[in-house]
C-alpha cells in the first residue's frame, strides 16, 4: 500500500535555505600553518567545510554561521574570526 | 568509514550556530554510512533538521509521534526483514524522548529484541520547546522548570542512569560517547549498527543556548564534562562494562560548572561550597565506580 498520509521531502533540500546570511564573525581559513588535519571538516556543525584539491580547507560561505568552532578547535591556530561588515 | 565520504547530513539546517546535536547527526550519519533509515522522534533536531518542504537529510528519515519513536522504527525492522532488506534501522532522538516521553515504547522494542540502534543526544534538557527539565537534567541545573533562586538551587534530582535500565533489558551493546571525541562517536556508531540486537548510545550533545556558553565552545564545553567525570565515555556488553575512558589527574568540577550559564548561581552572589562538593561527589561516584581515575606523581 503506497504511504498517503503526511508528507515528504526531496533529500537534501535543506540546502535552499543558505544560513550563510545569520553570520556575524566571518572565519578567514589563512592556509599558513595549517597541516590540513582535518580537524575543521569533523568538528563543523554545519558539515559546510570542505577539502580543496590541494589539500587545504575552505569553509562554504553561503552556509557558514560563523559560530567559530572551527577557529577555537584548530591545532594550528591558523582560523581567523573577524566581525564581517555586510 | 572510507565507502561514504558524501555528506548525509546537509547543510541549511536551521540549528544555532554551534549547535552539539547537528554536529551529532554529522558524526552519526558518519558512522551508520547511507544504508541506513532513521527514525526520529520531536525534538530540537527533528524541527531545524525539517522544516517542510526543507530536509537536511540525505537518507530515508520519519518522524510520527513524540513518544513512538521505537515503536515505528520496530515496525520498520519488522518490515525489512520481512522482505529480506538489510537497511540498519537507526532512532535519532533527544534526552526528553528518551528519558522521559518515549520510555514505554523504548522498553518495548528493546524486549522484543529488534534488530535497532536507538541514539539519544543527550543536551540535558528540552530545548526545543525553551529549555525545561528532563529525566536527563544533571542536578542543579538551572532550567525554566526548575528556576534557580532564594529559594531553589535548580534541578532537585540526578541524572537517570538510562544505560543501566536499558542493560536490564538485556540490549547486547550499550555505549555512552561525546562530540568531544569525534572518532570515538563514529566508531561506536559503526560498532552498534553492525551489532545484532536492540542497541543503545547516548551521545553528550552540548547546547550553547541552553547551557548558556558561546557556540564556539561547544567541544570545549564537552572535554570539560569528560575530564571532571561528570560524564564518563564507556562500552557495555551484554551488561558488563568492558571499556571506560580514563582520564589522567580529573579536574576539579568547578572548572565545567563556571563557564556554563545554567549554574552560575553556584559562583553568586557567593561560591555554594556545599552544592559543588555534592555536585564532586556525583563525579567522585561515577568515576570510583567505571574506574577511570589515572593519577600521576608530579615530577619533583
Amino acid at each position: 500500500m503506497a504511504l498517503n498520509v503526511g508528507c515528504a521531502a526531496a533529500p537534501g533540500r535543506a540546502r535552499d535555505n543558505r544560513t550563510g546570511s545569520w553570520r556575524v564573525f566571518k572565519p578567514t581559513f589563512r592556509h599558513e600553518t595549517c597541516t590540513k588535519c582535518g580537524l575543521c571538516e569533523t568538528v563543523c556543525p554545519e558539515g559546510c567545510v570542505k577539502e580543496r584539491e590541494d589539500g587545504y580547507f575552505d569553509p562554504d560561505y553561503d552556509y557558514c554561521k560563523g559560530c567559530g568552532l572551527c577557529a577555537e578547535e584548530c591545532p594550528a591556530d591558523d582560523i581567523e574570526m573577524a566581525q564581517e561588515e555586510k | 568509514m572510507a565507502e561514504h565520504e558524501c555528506e548525509l547530513f546537509e547543510c541549511g539546517h536551521r540549528a544555532c550556530g554551534g549547535c552539539g546535536p547537528a554536529l551529532a547527526a554529522r558524526l552519526i550519519l558518519k558512522g551508520t554510512g547511507e544504508n541506513t533509515i532513521v527514525v526520529a522522534s520531536t525534538g530540537c533536531m527533528e524541527v531545524f533538521s525539517t522544516p517542510y518542504p526543507e530536509t537536511a537529510w540525505g537518507v530515508p528519515w520519519i518522524h510520527s509521534l513524540f513518544e513512538n519513536a521505537a515503536a515505528v522504527a520496530s515496525g520498520v525492522e519488522a518490515s525489512l526483514k520481512k522482505q529480506g532488506r538489510d537497511e540498519h534501522v537507526v532512532c535519532i532522538c533527544g534526552d526528553g524522548a528518551t528519558f522521559d516521553i518515549g520510555m514505554l515504547c523504548i522498553s518495548g522494542a528493546f524486549e522484543r529484541g529488534h534488530d535497532i540502534t536507538y541514539i539519544c543526544y543527550d543536551n540535558e534538557a528540552y530545548m526545543n520547546t525553551g529549555i525545561q527539565r528532563s529525566g536527563a537534567t544533571p542536578y542543579d541545573a538551572d532550567t525554566t522548570t526548575s528556576p534557580a533562586g532564594k529559594c531553589s538551587t535548580g534541578n532537585k534530582r540526578p541524572k537517570k542512569d538510562l544505560p543501566a535500565i536499558l542493560a536490564a533489558h538485556g540490549a547486547s551493546y550499550i555505549a555512552t560517547a561525546s562530540i568531544a571525541y569525534p572518532n570515538d562517536v563514529v566508531k561506536k556508531i559503526e560498532r552498534a549498527v553492525n551489532t545484532p540486537g536492540p542497541n543503545y548510545i547516548q551521545i553528550h550533545a552540548p547546547c550553547a543556548t541552553g547551557w548558556g556558553f558561546e557556540g564556539a565552545e561547544t567541544m570545549a564545553i564537552g572535554r570539560l564534562a569528560v575530564e571532571t567525570g561528570l560524564w564518563v565515555n564507556y562500552e557495555m556488553v551484554n551488561g558488563e562494562v568492558e571499556k571506560a575512558k580514563k582520564i589522567v589527574n580529573r579536574k576539579p568540577v568547578e572548572e565545567y560548572l563556571m563557564v556554563q550559564k545554567r549554574f552560575r548561581h553556584l559562583f553568586r552572589p557567593e561560591r555554594n561550597v556545599e552544592e559543588i562538593a555534592k555536585i564532586q561527589a556525583i563525579a567522585d561516584r561515577s568515576a570510583a565506580k567505571f574506574g577511570i581515575d589515572v593519577v600521576l606523581k608530579k615530577p619533583e
